[in-house]
């Protein structure tokens, strides 16, 4: 197997971005440049379902590995996937198709440049779920926040200055500490390659600042309580392609980079500091599920409750148990379908009425009743109802923190309550209740493109809702050993 | 019998600047030709470089009083072509400000002249006698457009801080000399041991003087008015050239005849690095006027090489010269773009004429993007790998503190350059810019945009060439 088939998923969205820079922009006739968009995108992600196809479960080590030398004697180019980077880029390829379906009612301006954002951030995101070389991931890491932050300044909201000011130098105060770690990691061992790293081990005298480093940097990034304010303004100005972008995919970035740095890299020093995560996760989940409570903004209501549910990936994380760990792979992807799903649905009304506030709407359900349901499905995925892929996630989460920790454990089961207060009562004060407002009488229900794009993302929904097989397996053989790694190497210390 | 082959570029370019002031004298209307000649001098000069030193790896001459090696040959081929480009760009700049005369060329060539004696010196004499000749060149290029009282002010504030500066270098030179008994660095690098400290105050000296000239913190204060003042293209000129050639002589200093006083001037050197990282990218951020601005930039990036320099290593000063020569470009490019900005024969240099830039210019503006984004130092850009390859060296030596204060500086620098990329994508747009631009202009646009965007598919090349110096 030679041919690269990891490096043309990371090209091809920027060769189709290259293409669509050429093609000249018409006003009202935009149909050539979205459909050579989608298809890149299609293709990209028919090519990361033949990837998983192909994926070898039965072994944990890294598969389509690619090894080039980049800058001579010091970084090469290598790129790889396991079981737990691979359904983040069948994630990322079937989240971005979507988004750019979902462009048709929401960015009316300059429509290629958004797409070319899109696809070029396409690029970087399957990038840092592959790359297997530090530096080469801190490169994608941090090559995301070009265009997210245009994506944010050029198309979004009426406070889009401020909140892609604020997420840029977020983003970047937190990663230029993880970049001084990963150059002391080079130091330190003379390599930057994952796998030998993985093999080598680090000092455990280094390791306790070197996972602060790593730690500022996902922190922001997850983004966990009390750097999450960053998170609610982006959400809430970006356009909905951005949000959905942004909540679905680039805040698995951070999830990702605890599991296979974090835990992988610095084994003791995980230990050491999980009291930290706990907390800190258990006032993100309660805490933030309370403002997302009083929240007003549907957008920000979503954003609120997604730093709740990153609370509970770190959490699970941070269990250092199969079924944690496991569970919180599961939740981030969860998450990533449903929150894409919920900001969706929120930009259905959004382009209809030109209001994110929950005030302007009610009785949704007697005029619009395709959208209630899936909006009902999607709401209950969030608050974790079984049968839905939402309620998978937390269960495993949960089980890992309670073999680990029953306090915490019974403290984050509240906020699977909180949850599920908050995401009802949006619930029913958006869709039931008198039909007051005038102007809704005339709102239209979903058309063809919102009822595909829903659709797609309720399938898979439902389906590892009742059937999580599918997930477990490709990531049962690589979790067993990452924990099973990282027990020896804390035995051996 | 000397191997005068060695400064074969030194001696054309010297007899060219005699040949094209003669010119000048006997030829009227003669600055087109004047431009065209000297830039082929320029080019001839670089081939020479090339051809004669590019394969010496360390010959003295004169008595050991001028050395060609690898970085100097490397530097002057940097000088030569930012020379060469600043050139070719100006032209049409200066037939708008009614200044395209043979002087201009004649200068630069001097100047150039000047920078290569500095490059090449391995005495305090022949240093001070190239320093001399390039900084009266560039008196004389700051005040060029003697119309404006702005350029006149700020060529007298150039000469007169100059002035006081290379006195004060002097006075460190003399200081040495006292203390080693000559003039010579390989000797004067024998002679001296830290144990007298009066001589500290020789290097302070020579080290402030050398501060001055790159205009690293505390000794900026001329910078901004002077980049304001002067001529856009001269400016450019400023920000680039000269400031690789005092680079390379702040390189010299330190690690041959003071190689043993590490102990002395390292503090000194860290010291000044992160004053100018910090202010640099602290006091730009109120700026208005886009010169002002880029003057307090290039006194962050200047604190930016200085950290390669404060290691005491190979990797530092390798570090530091991949550093010069990416910012060479990304300043290159950067004018490119600010001489792009005229309307009806005005340029237009506030922040806020580029409002809206995207809007009308979306070309031009993706480019200013990209040279922005790489200015801050995000990757996959070029500023980044420059960045990367010094803090590589930096933590090599385990100085955490410096890393860390240059990365933080970063953020804050990235501010004020996300607030260029905001006014000109986020904000209302303006009049259109006349577009019909100069071949040249264009080329070195579009030339040094694609270096910066497509650094990082072979990052290899220059670290290979530039990790042939080995100069402890």
């Amino acid at each position: 197997m030679n041919f690269p088939i990891l490096s043309s998923l990371i090209l091809l969205p920027t060769i189709g971005a290259l293409f669509l820079f050429f093609i000249k922009e018409k006003e009202g006739n935009n149909t050539t440049i979205k459909y050579v968009a989608l298809f890149t995108t299609v293709v990209n992600f028919l090519i990361s379902i033949y990837l998983w196809i192909a994926f070898d479960q039965s072994t944990s080590s890294f598969q389509f590995i690619e090894d080039r030398t980049w800058i001579k004697g010091f970084i090469n180019y290598k790129v790889g996937v396991d079981g737990i980077s691979i359904l983040f880029i069948i994630l990322t390829t079937f989240i971005t198709p979507l988004c750019i379906i979902s462009v048709n009612n929401s960015v009316k301006n300059r429509l290629r440049d958004f797409l070319i954002a899109i696809l070029i951030m396409e690029s970087f995101m399957i990038g840092v779920f592959s790359a297997l070389d530090l530096v080469v991931f801190y490169l994608f890491f941090e090559a995301g926040l070009i265009p997210m932050f245009l994506i944010i300044g050029i198309w979004g909201g009426a406070r889009r200055v401020y909140s892609a000011f604020k997420f840029f130098l977020y983003t970047l105060l937190g990663s230029v500490l993880m970049l001084v770690a990963i150059i002391s990691i080079y130091w330190i061992t003379g390599t930057t390659d994952v796998v030998q790293l993985y093999e080598i081990g680090i000092d455990v005298k280094y390791q306790n600042l070197l996972w602060l480093a790593f730690f500022s940097s996902f922190a922001v990034k997850t983004p966990m309580w009390p750097v999450h304010t960053w998170l609610p303004d982006a959400h809430v100005e970006a356009p909905t392609a951005g949000s959905v972008l942004l909540a679905a995919i680039l805040l698995k970035m951070a999830g990702y980079g605890f599991i296979r740095f974090s835990l992988g890299l610095f084994p003791v020093a995980s230990e050491v500091f999980t009291p930290l995560i706990y907390t800190l996760s258990v006032i993100a989940i309660i805490f933030t599920s309370l403002i997302a409570l009083m929240q007003e903004d549907m957008k920000k209501l979503i954003a609120y409750s997604s730093v709740a549910h990153m609370g509970f990936v770190t959490l699970g994380i941070f269990t250092l148990q199969q079924q944690g760990i496991e569970g919180s792979i599961i939740q981030m992807i969860s998450h990533g379908l449903v929150s894409a799903a919920l900001f969706l649905t929120v930009g259905v009304v959004y382009d209809r009425m030109h209001s994110r506030l929950i005030s302007t709407y009610g009785g949704l359900v007697s005029v619009i009743p395709k959208y209630s349901i899936l909006f009902m499905l999607f709401a209950l995925a969030s608050l974790g109802l079984p049968g839905t892929s939402g309620f998978i996630g937390e269960f495993l989460i949960l089980m890992g923190a309670f073999k680990d920790n029953f306090l915490v454990a019974v403290i984050a089961s509240i906020g699977v309550i909180l949850g599920a207060a908050y995401m009802l009562w949006l619930y029913k004060r958006v869709v039931f209740g008198k039909l007051l407002n005038e102007d809704l009488k005339k709102i239209l229900d979903l058309n063809r493109s919102e009822y595909f794009i829903l659709s797609c993302l309720a399938a898979p929904i439902l389906f590892f809702g009742f059937y999580p097989d599918p997930l477990i397996n490709t990531i049962e053989v690589s979790v067993t050993d990452l924990i099973n790694m990282h027990n020896t190497n804390i035995a051996s210390k | 019998m000397e191997n005068l082959n060695l400064v074969l570029p030194e001696i054309f370019i010297s007899f060219s600047i005699m040949f094209l002031l003669v010119l000048g004298v006997f030829k009227k209307n003669s600055s087109k030709i004047t431009f065209n000649l000297s830039l082929f001098a320029i080019l001839i000069t670089a081939i020479i470089t090339i051809n004669e030193t590019f394969s010496v790896s360390r010959e003295t001459l004169f008595n050991e009083s001028v050395v060609i090696d690898t970085m100097s040959s490397l530097m002057k081929i940097v000088t030569l072509t930012g020379g060469f480009l600043v050139l070719v760009i100006s032209s049409n700049y200066l037939k708008i400000f009614k200044i395209y005369n043979i002087e201009y060329p004649v200068l630069i060539l001097s100047s150039i002249l000047g920078m290569m004696v500095m490059i090449s010196s391995n005495d305090l004499i022949v240093f001070y006698m190239g320093l001399e000749l390039q900084s009266l060149a560039l008196y004389v290029l700051a005040t060029y457009n003697r119309d404006q009282l702005k350029s006149s002010e700020a060529g007298l504030k150039y000469f007169v801080l100059s002035a006081l500066s290379s006195g004060l270098l002097l006075y460190g030179c003399s200081l040495v000399y006292g203390f080693s008994g000559s003039t010579n660095f390989d000797i004067i690098s024998n002679q001296l041991n830290s144990e007298e400290y009066v001589l500290t105050f020789g290097i302070v000296f020579i080290l402030v003087g050398l501060a001055f000239k790159i205009s690293a913190v505390p000794f900026h204060m001329w910078a901004p008015d002077v980049y304001e003042g002067s001529p856009t293209t001269v400016t450019l000129f400023f920000t680039i050239v000269p400031k690789v050639a005092a680079l390379t002589v702040f390189i010299r200093f330190l690690y041959v005849p003071f190689l043993n006083l590490i102990d002395q001037w390292q503090m000194i050197i860290v010291f000044l690095s992160i004053a100018s990282m910090v202010f640099g990218a602290v006091a730009a951020i109120g700026q208005t006027n886009i010169k002002r601005l880029i003057a307090y930039s290039s006194i962050g990036h200047i604190g930016y090489t200085l950290a390669g320099l404060a290691t005491a290593s190979n990797e530092g000063i390798q570090s530091s010269i991949i550093y010069i020569s990416i910012y060479v470009v990304m300043n290159l490019a950067l004018f490119s773009c600010l001489l792009m900005l005229r309307r009806k024969d005005q340029y237009y240099e506030d922040i806020d004429d580029l409002s809206g830039l995207s809007k009308n210019h979306p070309l031009l503006s993706l480019c200013l993007l990209l040279i922005l984004f790489s200015l801050a130092g995000i990757p996959p850009l070029a500023g980044f790998f420059a960045k990367f390859y010094v803090f590589k060296a930096v933590l090599e030596q385990s100085m955490y503190f410096l890393a860390i204060v240059g990365l933080l500086s970063t953020v804050v620098a990235a501010f004020y350059y996300l607030r260029i990329i905001k006014i000109m994508y986020f904000d209302k747009e303006k009049d259109k810019y006349d577009t019909d631009h100069s071949l040249w202009l264009k080329f070195s646009l579009t030339v040094s945009t694609i270096l910066i965007l497509l650094y990082f598919i072979f990052p290899s090349q220059l670290v290979e060439v530039v990790s042939r110096i080995n100069i402890i």
